[in-house]
């Protein structure tokens, strides 16, 4: 009998049509937020608020996941290229005093990040999760060293409203008030969603992650596609550092990215690795981690603060143990690809 | 077709020389393909075939010799290099992209855009659908690749290569996974091309192929061009001695079965297929020990499902199944393993190896956990090893050594390792799906009778195969398959190809 392990049993359930279940659920969040907004407008718009903010460098830490992983290299050390950047842009900010350089730097350090990643993986033919580590080991051990206590950052990107838009109750707010790295993020998720499926690049980037030696008969340089992209992806994780630090915080913290890069990992597995599909994740996420301080804030409820405060990591290992149905990775994910 | 006037060469091998890690996979071989022609390159598995056609297609870089395209002398260092002087070639193993459609296969690394990079898929689709109506090469260019049955998959390829327009078209084992008809229909095209001036390469191990096809026919053997021949003046046997350096029995010499007790038992046997459509719809039948049951059948008609449910890899809906007596239906594959199932399955890359564990590793798949492989938690390699050893020797596995990992195996033999893993346990069911497809007639000729010797032993052989001559020549019984049902069971004497062939197609036995 041939090998029981590399054959999936074929699994004969029917399984419920996700788009119906999509709309369901989006309607019924809907209806429910109204809900709440009528009866507590202010608090309504800050969580929702909040979390558009929260999604922010979650989703950006998915899109450099997954434009790496769609090329066939996985990369779990998005929190490490995050902390880097944001260490990065923090100094150079407050060295500088320039909001625009200190942002550019930190892109440029996430992608400094993501060519090492590259590197590691296809150049020394490391396996891909011992690579990412040395990235999260790395940016820690680096951070921390050079951090000194009691720096500021030279000012913090403000919010821009938008005109009139930002006048219209609860959705001006939420979508038309923010600060620019987050309102570039809205943009760039549809603009990645687009490149990855309407362009050239994206049809050869998924065909390179699918089935590599497919790509390399008709001539895509396989390995050379994967170093360009895993090192373009880190500008997304390095946008997500200096958000952090240039317009969430305003100064840098040890570890401050606090798993925000593991996070971004479940957001990409359960936005099935598309940017569209991210983006509904980190708001998940995103209302979760605001939901949770709202109630750690109102202190009306008996449950420890401890335990709420939890719930977005839990939400995270329900996502990652598998409970939003089966998700198919990139065929070819983790695979060196060698001809000869 | 016959040549007056010689046409001028198009591609030319000059003294080419490869050498793998352990392995000369090509020996100063020459070759040369004329304006128009097909040429049949036969050779045994592991003779160096695939890895030539891959220098010519710029894959691979040889370590010696020259490689002349359309008069010019070129130095190809990506495929990219071929196919711009219009090289194109079907791979023995696809090389589509499962999820993506048809036109966005097709184009694949020549895509027509809208410019700034944007994709024009709708332009791709017309390009694939005036390529399939000019060539009569029927595929929708919308479909995804994956639900494509593999003859579909292969037009893909075809209309790959007319796409990038190229006039020299390698084709390496195209037929090998094609039914007859399926076969006929490829012939047919590759005469169309060649009157549009296409030259092409033709990669086979089905003799009769060759004789019908080719206008010249090469013969590789262990790296070396060993001759060439004129089919008009060959026979399947000629052939056969020049590639594999002596006579080969081309059919099976067998007794007269002598069957015992029933050993597999199938009752009203329903399952769904991967698309969750019923199409196995009840198939009943036995095995006796000491014979062979051949399925003969159109590819999809249940086949497959069957094969899966009987060796525990699919759950079946309805139906049951018993060994020796026993109800196995719902036993795992494991199980199913314990109890003297030996199992050949169809698709030797997914579910026969590991592709990236050592050959003797997978020599030990079944049983690595039992002893003398392992006792307890501890594994002993060296055993494993020797087991490795004395297979490859036995089955005549061409590889530099046990270490060396599936995926660098010529495709005969992976399918070899197969076989050898599963022949070398005692067994009292033997499942061939495809057994001998892909290999060369000296290999087949050794597993046919390896089949015939384990029936002989005792076992119960279900043999599954898209090849009617195989079916016809080594089974006692046949039994035709049609829309996931056994229509009919004939013994050997009454099962005459027009009979048979008749059931096949779905028509009411006189
Ligand atoms: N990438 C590789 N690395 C190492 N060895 C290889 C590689 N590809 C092929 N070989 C070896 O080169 C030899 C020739 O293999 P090749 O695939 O060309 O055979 P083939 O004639 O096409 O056989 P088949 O009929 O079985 O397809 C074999 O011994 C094989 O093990
Ligand atoms: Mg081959």
């Amino acid at each position: 009998m041939a090998t029981s392990a590399t054959v999936t049993k074929t699994n004969t359930k029917k399984k419920i049509d996700s788009k119906t279940m999509m709309i369901g659920g989006a309607l019924l969040l809907a209806a429910v937020v109204l809900y709440k907004y009528m009866n507590d407008p202010i608090t309504t718009t800050a969580v929702l608020s909040s979390t558009i903010r929260q999604s922010t460098p979650l989703v950006l830490g998915a899109l450099c996941g997954l434009i790496g992983e769609r090329s066939g290299i996985i990369n779990i050390g998005i929190e490490g290229q995050m902390l880097m950047a944001a260490f990065v842009s923090f100094l150079v900010n407050v060295y500088t005093g320039n909001l625009f350089i200190a942002i550019t730097s930190g892109i440029l350090a996430g992608m400094g990040m993501g060519l090492f990643l590259a590197w590691m993986s296809i150049g020394l033919k490391m396996d891909q999760i011992i690579g990412g580590t040395v990235i999260n080991i790395m940016a820690l051990g680096l951070t921390s060293f050079f951090y000194q206590v009691g720096l500021t950052t030279k000012g913090k990107l403000p919010s821009i409203p938008l005109g009139p838009l930002a006048e219209i109750p609860l959705i001006g707010p939420v979508l038309f008030d923010n600060p620019p790295i987050t309102y570039l993020t809205m943009l760039l998720v549809i603009a990645v969603q687009f490149a990855l499926f309407r362009t050239v690049w994206g049809l050869r980037t998924r065909a390179i992650g699918e089935h590599p030696s497919a790509a390399d008969t008709v001539g895509i340089n396989v390995n050379l596609t994967r170093y360009l992209n895993v090192s373009f992806a880190g500008a997304f994780a390095g946008l997500a550092g200096a958000y952090l630090t240039l317009e969430a915080v305003g100064s840098f913290e040890r570890g401050m990215t606090n798993g925000r890069g593991f996070v971004a990992l479940a957001v990409m597995i359960f936005g099935k690795w598309t940017p569209l599909g991210s983006w509904g994740a980190a708001l998940l996420f995103g209302f979760a981690s605001a939901y949770q301080t709202q109630l750690q804030f109102s202190g009306n409820i008996e449950i420890p603060h401890q335990f709420i405060g939890m719930l977005p990591y839990l939400l995270t290992i329900i996502v990652l143990a598998g409970f939003v149905g089966r998700s198919r990775p990139p065929a070819a994910v983790g695979q060196l690809y060698e001809t000869e | 077709m016959s040549k007056q006037t010689n046409p001028p060469i198009v591609l030319e091998a000059k003294g080419i020389t490869k050498r793998f890690p352990g392995v000369l996979a090509n020996d100063s071989v020459d070759l040369q393909l004329h304006k128009g022609e097909i040429l049949a390159f036969l050779g045994e598995n592991g003779a160096g075939k695939s890895t030539l056609m891959n220098m010519l297609y710029g894959l691979y870089r040889p370590n010696e010799g020259e490689i002349w395209i359309k008069g010019e002398k070129v130095e190809m260092s990506n495929p990219r290099d071929a196919i711009d002087r219009g090289v194109g070639m079907v791979h023995q193993h696809f090389q589509l992209v499962p999820v993506m459609t048809v036109a966005e296969n097709v184009m694949l690394g020549s895509e027509i855009t809208r410019g700034g990079g944007v994709l024009s898929r709708r332009k791709a689709e017309e390009r694939v659908r005036e390529l399939s109506h000019q060539y009569g090469l029927d595929v929708d260019p919308t479909a995804v690749v994956e639900d494509l049955p593999v003859g579909m998959q292969q037009r893909v390829e075809i209309i790959k290569a007319l796409y990038r327009d190229a006039d020299i078209l390698i084709l390496d084992e195209p037929t090998a996974v094609l039914t007859p008809q399926e076969a006929n229909e490829l012939f047919r095209i590759m005469h169309d091309l060649t009157d549009e001036g296409v030259s092409i390469i033709f990669i086979t191990h089905k003799l009769k192929e060759v004789l019908n096809v080719a206008d010249t026919v090469g013969v590789l053997r262990r790296g070396k061009i060993v001759g060439s021949a004129k089919p008009a003046e060959s026979t399947q046997e000629s052939l056969a001695e020049l590639m594999v350096g002596r006579a080969v029995l081309l059919r099976v010499d067998k007794e007269k079965a002598d069957a015992g007790a029933v050993v597999l038992k199938v009752e009203g046997l329903q399952a769904f297929d991967d698309r969750k459509q019923l199409i196995l719809r009840g198939a009943d039948f036995e095995v006796r020990a000491g014979e062979i049951v051949g399925i003969a059948g159109v590819q999809g008609n249940g086949q497959r499902e069957l094969v899966e449910v009987l060796t525990g890899l699919r759950t079946a809906v309805n139906g049951r199944v018993w060994i020796e007596g026993q109800e196995v239906t719902h036993f795992s594959p494991r199980k199913i393993t314990e109890l003297g199932v030996a199992h050949i399955p169809e698709d030797r890359e997914k579910h026969g190896l590991v592709m990236p564990y050592s050959l003797a590793d997978n020599m030990v798949l079944n049983d690595y956990y039992q002893k003398p492989y392992a006792t307890g938690i501890i594994m002993h390699q060296d055993a494993i090893d020797a087991h490795g050893e004395q297979l490859i020797e036995k089955y005549d596995v061409r590889t530099p050594s046990v270490k060396t990992p599936a995926s660098s195996l010529s495709g005969g033999n992976k399918q070899k390792v197969i076989v050898a893993r599963e022949f070398s346990r005692p067994t009292k069911l033997l499942i061939a799906a495809q057994p001998t497809r892909g290999i060369d007639v000296g290999s087949i000729e050794f597993i046919h009778t390896q089949i015939v010797a384990q029936r002989d032993a005792g076992a119960a052989v279900l043999l599954i195969s898209a090849e009617l001559d195989e079916v016809l020549s080594l089974a006692d019984r046949v039994a035709v398959m049609f829309d996931g049902r056994i229509v009919k069971i004939l013994p050997i004497a009454e099962a005459t190809r027009e009979r048979v062939g008749l059931l096949m197609a779905g028509s009411e036995d006189a």
